[in-house]
């Protein structure tokens, strides 16, 4: 029977996306039957994040240092500008290594259920970026879902008045998908997007 | 219970990392609410948009237990998400249903007024040929929930013609004559919830002014009152083209 210290850190853990209770259960193991290894390095790991941890002032990502690593590289075009709902899209787009601008993330997406409204995402910093100047094109990188999209809609209306190239991310046939397994909705918006090839 | 039906996906919550819970609204049993596994999942997540219509197949050992539902795309509205007002219609009528709905109550005419308006907006995504639908629509919910308004005659003379205006106190409609006094206190009743046909865009923001009034007093209360955002955006998306 575990104390009740290595179940309140099997429990810690459980609550982590993609672990429950068994997982986390061989997961405390492998820490504790390497300590030195595995659990120490971790723990300097978490110990330095939780220091230091800090919400970019600029564009909301997450980074120990403010502003981010994003927003502070000399690499990336300031002139493009890609606006995504969260923190892990920004990730997902920058692990890429596809997009050369900076981002700026909203923390949501409008939500007629959930009670969202603009002013509880990060859209008048969005703006006040956009006012600047400075910005030559936005992309708007929202899910294509029905909230996604009525957030992106909400912002091209907002940026209308300034004068930005205002481009959005193709939406359609997924890479590997395979015609016959995709659904109707998919295959028209594929079908809208069709491009002259060349 | 088991329910399986031809049914207007309203609300997708997630619930954990891979699921969902899903609120239908299906023609005989009203506004169900089950898990779907997977929900969250790629092969799931197109289907589940609010505005689809999906073939549910619902499972529970008793009626208080979340059902669990299993969901077959039949047809999709994803093509209307380049559409600005499209989109905005869809998600505040699907938001709006979910919300005022009680669960497990038969409400077909609502189904058949929300396909009605869903057909309408796919059909014309434009506005103007679905805003009046709109319009009835919300009337609709009101009355088939007990808050209905009563348009046949004046609350005051009783006369069926020249009505003109919607007492905010009673929900009754008003004659032109008897209103005129108190014009700056009620509520302008458009000509084509009375007489029918189509109405003019003065007219149709009209009717959502009169609506949104007796939703927000009636229906939409305390938490609920949230989804009126939504309503506010669509609202001033339609002023913005009338």
């Amino acid at each position: 029977m575990a104390s009740q210290e290595i179940e309140a850190l099997v429990q810690a853990l459980s609550r982590l996306p993609g672990l429950g209770p068994r997982s986390a259960r061989r997961a405390v193991l492998h820490l504790l039957k390497r300590r030195e290894v595995a659990m120490a390095p971790l723990l300097r790991a978490l110990e330095a994040v939780n220091e230091s941890l800090t919400t970019c002032s600029i564009c909301g990502n997450v980074d120990t240092a403010d502003p981010c690593a994003v927003c502070t590289d000399m690499r990336r075009d300031p002139r493009m500008l890609c606006v995504v709902e969260e923190v892990a899209d920004l990730w997902a787009l920058d692990r890429s290594r596809l997009f050369p601008g900076r981002f700026h993330v909203l923390g949501g997406r409008l939500s007629a259920l959930e009670g969202i409204r603009p002013e509880d995402l990060a859209i008048d910093s969005l703006i006040r970026r956009i006012a600047e100047g400075g910005i030559d094109e936005v992309v708007l990188a929202m899910n294509a879902t029905l909230e996604g999209q009525t957030t992106a809609h909400y912002i091209a209306d907002r940026i209308a008045q300034y004068p930005v190239r205002l481009t959005q991310l193709a939406h359609g046939l997924p890479v590997g998908g395979e015609l016959d397994y995709l659904d109707e909705g998919t295959l028209a918006q594929a079908l809208r997007a069709r491009r002259p090839i060349s | 219970m088991h329910i399986a039906a031809e049914a207007i996906i309203c609300a997708v919550l997630a619930h954990g990392e891979h699921g969902a819970v899903v609120r239908v609204l299906t023609p005989e049993d009203g506004l169900q609410a089950g898990y779907v596994r997977g929900g969250r999942g790629r092969r799931m997540r197109p289907a589940l948009m609010p505005g689809n219509i999906v073939q549910v197949d619902l499972r529970s050992r008793t009626d208080s237990q979340l059902a669990q539902m299993t969901v077959e795309l039949v047809h999709s509205r994803a093509p209307l998400m380049s559409e600005a007002l499209a989109v905005a219609a869809i998600d505040w009528a699907t938001a709006l249903t979910a919300t005022v709905l009680p669960e497990a109550l038969p409400y077909s005419r609502i189904h058949s007024g929300l396909e009605g308006l869903l057909a309408a907006i796919e059909a014309a995504p434009a506005a103007r040929g679905w805003a009046v639908a709109l319009v009835r629509y919300e009337l609709l919910l009101l009355a088939e929930l007990g808050f209905g308004l009563d348009l046949s005659a004046c609350a005051a003379t009783g006369v069926t013609e020249e009505l003109r205006w919607v007492s905010p106190k009673s929900g009754g409609a008003v004659s032109a004559t008897a209103g005129e006094p108190y014009a700056a206190r009620l509520l302008r009743l458009p000509a084509f919830l009375v007489e029918g046909g189509e109405g003019n865009w003065p007219d149709i923001l009209d009717g959502l002014r009169l609506t949104g009034y007796f939703l927000q007093r009636d229906l939409l209360v305390e938490r609920r009152a949230v989804v009126l955002d939504a309503r506010e955006r669509l609202v001033e998306r339609l002023k913005r083209i009338g």
